[in-house]
């Protein structure tokens, strides 16, 4: 998979004086530009996907990204943003005419409000140092992906990430009340406030999950929530993968949203068991892990009601953490779960459709299905409760065709997930991993309309171009068009 | 409900618009008309027609409605299944429709413990400025898949885009509701509430105003009972009612021959300090003052303590409605609106002047 982007044809000459013209504006350490250096930045979470860029900017003030934004646009060099580079979708893949701007040195709390329960920060804070420094004030930030200890804040809102907390607590876009940004042309703007709403359109949603596409943000100002008083979770087993997703789908039904309802499959309960030795029974067809927190007398209600629909809704065995290092233990094997299926197969490709909770078990099915047909083995983890789905499909690179393989299977399965009214990415973004699904989910015009509006922020398209937003041809190449009300779509298109 | 699909009417009435080149007034059942600049637009386009409900599962906590569904009918139908808008929508009237509830993008008591509209939203079905019907977001509560067009659309005053259908994450009803009062100054009501914030307490709406502050706790029947315990107070018989006219603003302080103005502050003690003419709500975020200080006064208030003043109800005013965006954001709105309505047909000038 590659972006819809071509570079520039820049000769070596014309490389070395756009360095050297960067360099100018930059004190000494801000720019890499040697190829040993560049190597560490060539690829993100989506590792098979690799690219040195021209340069890495790693700046420390606001007046150096600036600067550099400056320098960008005027001549005409893309700008890759990239937090921690932990996206799973190619986001931060650079380009190779262009510049990776490099966040990481942005690192700083800058000020924890315990009364207004806000934090604000810069982009390069990692997730988990968010909780760690409001802890003392018996605060934490809700949203927490699986990759919270490594994965930077303002990645997070690039990706509007997710997590195991986001089934009551909501995403990224939930928990953040503003933003400062840098527009290509290097303007600082400030888009939502400090208050619960601000005036003006909600850029502050468009910003969240826009990928790097529309602006650099520069600082984040998130909402804090007063830690549970306690938390209870909930081991289930299942001999039957369609029961658990039944189990999960009339667990909300019944009114409860719980903090976090996680389910495994087979494949990856042994995987982590053999990995971290959570104690999960390893003969169990799926696991459901549910997390009940808030007050006490309300989570001792809750764990009740969710012990008994999960007996009547075909859990074989019911176990509810004793201890809190019983707790921690039942969530190291589902957050373990990617590596621990590293261990077993040279590769995996993670997948990360989302669908309605009622049509679980019918996915599942048609997941297995497919496995068969491709002769490909399937672990998967998901996050139950909010229907978002991560097949992680296993293969080995080192056969040939087999990754192609691997993503023609994973793009089938986008497939049955819009299908079956739900969306080719819940959480970890298009980035040039899902380009070609976007043809699937949008029309012509629903995507001339996203183009449109990126144009709005960066009318040069300078901003991580070819990335989350496919163009027509493209869509037209891959063929696999939405077709809309029985018309051809991109009929103006030649057909290749 | 009726079931009435007119979106084939309303794209027609959009495309001989584009021809004509004349702007469109957007109106749903006409409650918000109060709201925003006036704008003297002849050609209307009514969707109050375009009702219906596309498609609700109440086990997936979602609804899919047409824009034009009356709010009363689609709260009645999801109080049927004992569920709800967890934002607590103002109305303003019998007719507000859905799509009216979303362009202007207001919540009601609940909003600072469960979430806004936009919140809520999932996804949408517009018709843009160039008359083509588009989708984005969906029905299922996670999907990153394309910019948020959505949530942009949310509090857009209709000036972005002509809302056909709209999809929501749904709520359970609370099993059981308690109101409480307190007889407190505005100052020791905010520090209450300041207080209930850092903790894990059930409370889901606040109000202070003429020396009282009401306060609603909602969980299980014990969760509460305990919380009234802890919290202490008064039991404010038939609540349902008192929030309502609280939200719908049929409450006394909002009918005085005055300014209505709306502040949107960040939680802080920061008193108002117009006690008498002034009701507090959201944990002392949101605040209504009805006053005829001049509008300059009352936005540099709001600005320090780092807010924004909206005049939401101008009784003789013809001052501008919204807080004024900096010029540099304000060109970047207008880039916004001529991406989605080129010809700048949907309620010109209903927002701001130059959008
Ligand atoms: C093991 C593992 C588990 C994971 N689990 C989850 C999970 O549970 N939930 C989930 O949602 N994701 C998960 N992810 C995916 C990933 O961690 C998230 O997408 C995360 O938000 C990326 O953050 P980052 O700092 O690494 O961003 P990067 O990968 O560096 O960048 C991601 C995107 O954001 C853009 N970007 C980064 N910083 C900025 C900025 N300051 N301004 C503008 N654009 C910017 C980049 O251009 C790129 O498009 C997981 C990844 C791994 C490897």
């Amino acid at each position: 998979m590659l972006p819809d982007h071509t570079p520039a044809a820049l000769s070596s000459e014309q490389k070395q004086s756009l360095i050297n013209g960067l360099a100018t504006l930059l004190p000494d350490n801000i720019l890499l530009y040697k190829d040993e250096d560049l190597h560490p930045y060539e690829c993100d979470g989506l590792s098979v996907y690799r690219q040195t860029p021209l340069a890495v900017a790693l700046p420390e003030t606001i007046e150096q990204i600036k600067a550099i934004l400056r320098y960008c646009s005027d001549n005409n060099l893309p700008v890759v943003a990239r937090g921690a580079g932990t996206g799973l979708s190619g986001g931060a893949y650079p380009l190779a005419d262009g510049v990776l701007l490099g966040l990481s040195k942005f690192n700083r709390i800058l000020k924890i409000d315990p009364d207004a329960r806000t934090a604000t920060v810069e982009p390069g804070v990692r997730n988990l140092a968010i909780s760690e420094a409001v802890a003392q004030h018996n605060l934490f930030y809700a949203p927490d992906p699986s990759s919270q200890i490594a994965c930077s804040i303002g990645g997070n809102v690039a990706e509007n990430s997710g997590g195991v907390h986001c089934l009551k607590y909501g995403l990224t876009v939930h928990n953040i009340l503003q933003l400062k940004i840098l527009t290509m042309d290097g303007e600082l703007l400030t888009v939502g406030s400090e208050a619960l709403d601000s005036p003006g359109y909600d850029l502050l949603a468009l910003m969240t999950g826009s990928e790097g596409l529309l602006g650099i943000i520069t600082e984040i100002t998130v909402k804090l929530l007063p830690k549970p008083e306690r938390v209870q979770v909930l081991l289930a087993a299942f001999d039957n993968v369609e029961t658990a997703g039944e189990a999960v789908a009339n667990i909300i039904a019944n009114g409860i949203i719980p903090a976090g309802l996680e389910m495994m499959d087979n494949p990856s309960i042994r995987a982590s068991e053999d990995f971290v030795h959570a104690g999960y029974p390893v003969d169990a067809a799926a696991i459901l892990l549910c997390e009940l927190d808030g007050g006490n007398e309300e989570v001792s209600e809750l764990v009740m009601q969710v012990r008994e629909l999960l007996l009547s809704n075909g859990a074989v065995e019911v176990r509810t953490a004793e201890s809190d290092e019983e707790r921690a233990r039942f969530w190291a094997g589902r957050k373990s779960a990617f590596p621990a299926v590293g261990r077993i197969s040279p590769d995996y490709y993670c997948m990360d459709g989302t669908i309605p909770r009622k049509a679980l078990g019918k996915i599942l099915a048609e997941i297995s299905r497919l496995s068969e047909q491709y002769q490909l083995q399937v672990a998967n983890v998901f996050h139950a409760g909010d229907g978002n789905l991560h097949p992680l499909i296993l293969y080995d690179a080192n056969n040939p065709g087999e990754l192609e393989k691997a993503e023609k299977f994973g793009g089938e399965i986008l497939t049955r997930c819009v299908e079956v009214g739900g969306t080719i990415t819940g959480e970890h973004g298009v980035g040039i991993e899902k380009l070609d699904q976007m043809c699937v989910q949008f029309t012509a015009e629903e995507l001339e309309q996203l183009h449109a509006i990126k144009s709005a922020f960066d009318p040069q398209g300078l901003l991580n171009p070819g990335k989350a937003v496919p163009t027509l041809h493209r869509c037209a190449e891959f063929g696999a068009m939405h077709v809309h009300k029985g018309e051809l779509p991109f009929p103006e298109l030649p057909r290749f | 409900m009726k079931e009435n699909d007119l979106s084939q009417a309303i794209q027609s009435h959009i495309k001989s618009a584009l021809n004509n080149k004349t702007p469109l007034a957007i109106e749903g059942g006409n409650s918000k008309s109060f709201l925003g600049r006036k704008i003297n637009i002849a050609n209307k386009l009514d969707l109050s027609g375009h009702q219906g409900v596309v498609a609700y599962e109440p086990t997936e906590l979602a609804i899919t409605v047409r824009s034009g569904s009356k709010l009363k009918d689609v709260e009645e139908l999801l109080l049927k299944n004992n569920q709800q808008f967890a934002f607590e929508p103002p109305a303003f009237g019998e007719n507000a429709t859905i799509g009216g509830m979303v362009a202007a993008g207001l919540s009601g008591p609940r909003r600072p413990y469960a979430g806004s509209v936009r919140d809520a939203v999932l996804g949408v079905k517009i018709i843009n400025g160039k008359g083509e019907i588009l989708e984005y977001g969906g029905r299922v509560m996670k999907n990153v898949a394309g910019y948020d067009v959505s949530r942009l659309m949310v509090g857009a005053m209709g000036t972005l885009g002509v809302l056909l259908e709209v999809s929501f994450k749904l709520q359970p009803k609370p099993q059981y509701s308690l109101t409480l009062s307190h007889t407190v100054s505005a100052e020791t009501a905010l520090k209450k509430m300041l207080g209930w914030r850092r903790k894990n307490t059930p409370v889901d709406a606040t109000t202070w105003f003429d020396g009282n502050l009401y306060f609603r706790l909602s969980s299980s029947e014990q969760v509460v009972a305990n919380a009234q315990k802890i919290l202490g107070g008064e039991v404010i018989n038939h609540a349902d009612n008192f929030w309502s006219e609280i939200k719908n603003q049929q409450h006394h302080f909002f009918t005085q021959e005055k300014n209505i103005w709306r502040l949107s502050l960040p939680a802080t003690l920061a008193s108002t300090d117009k006690t008498a003419k002034e009701l507090i709500e959201w944990d002392g975020q949101q605040r209504w003052l009805a006053d005829d200080i001049p509008a300059s006064e009352i936005r540099q208030y709001a600005e320090d303590l780092s807010g924004h003043a909206t005049l939401f109800r101008a009784e003789r005013s013809q001052n501008e409605p919204f807080h004024p965006l900096p010029g540099m954001l304000l060109k970047l709105h207008q880039q916004l609106k001529a991406a989605l309505d080129p010809e700048s047909i949907f309620n010109p000038g209903r927002m701001y002047k130059e959008l």
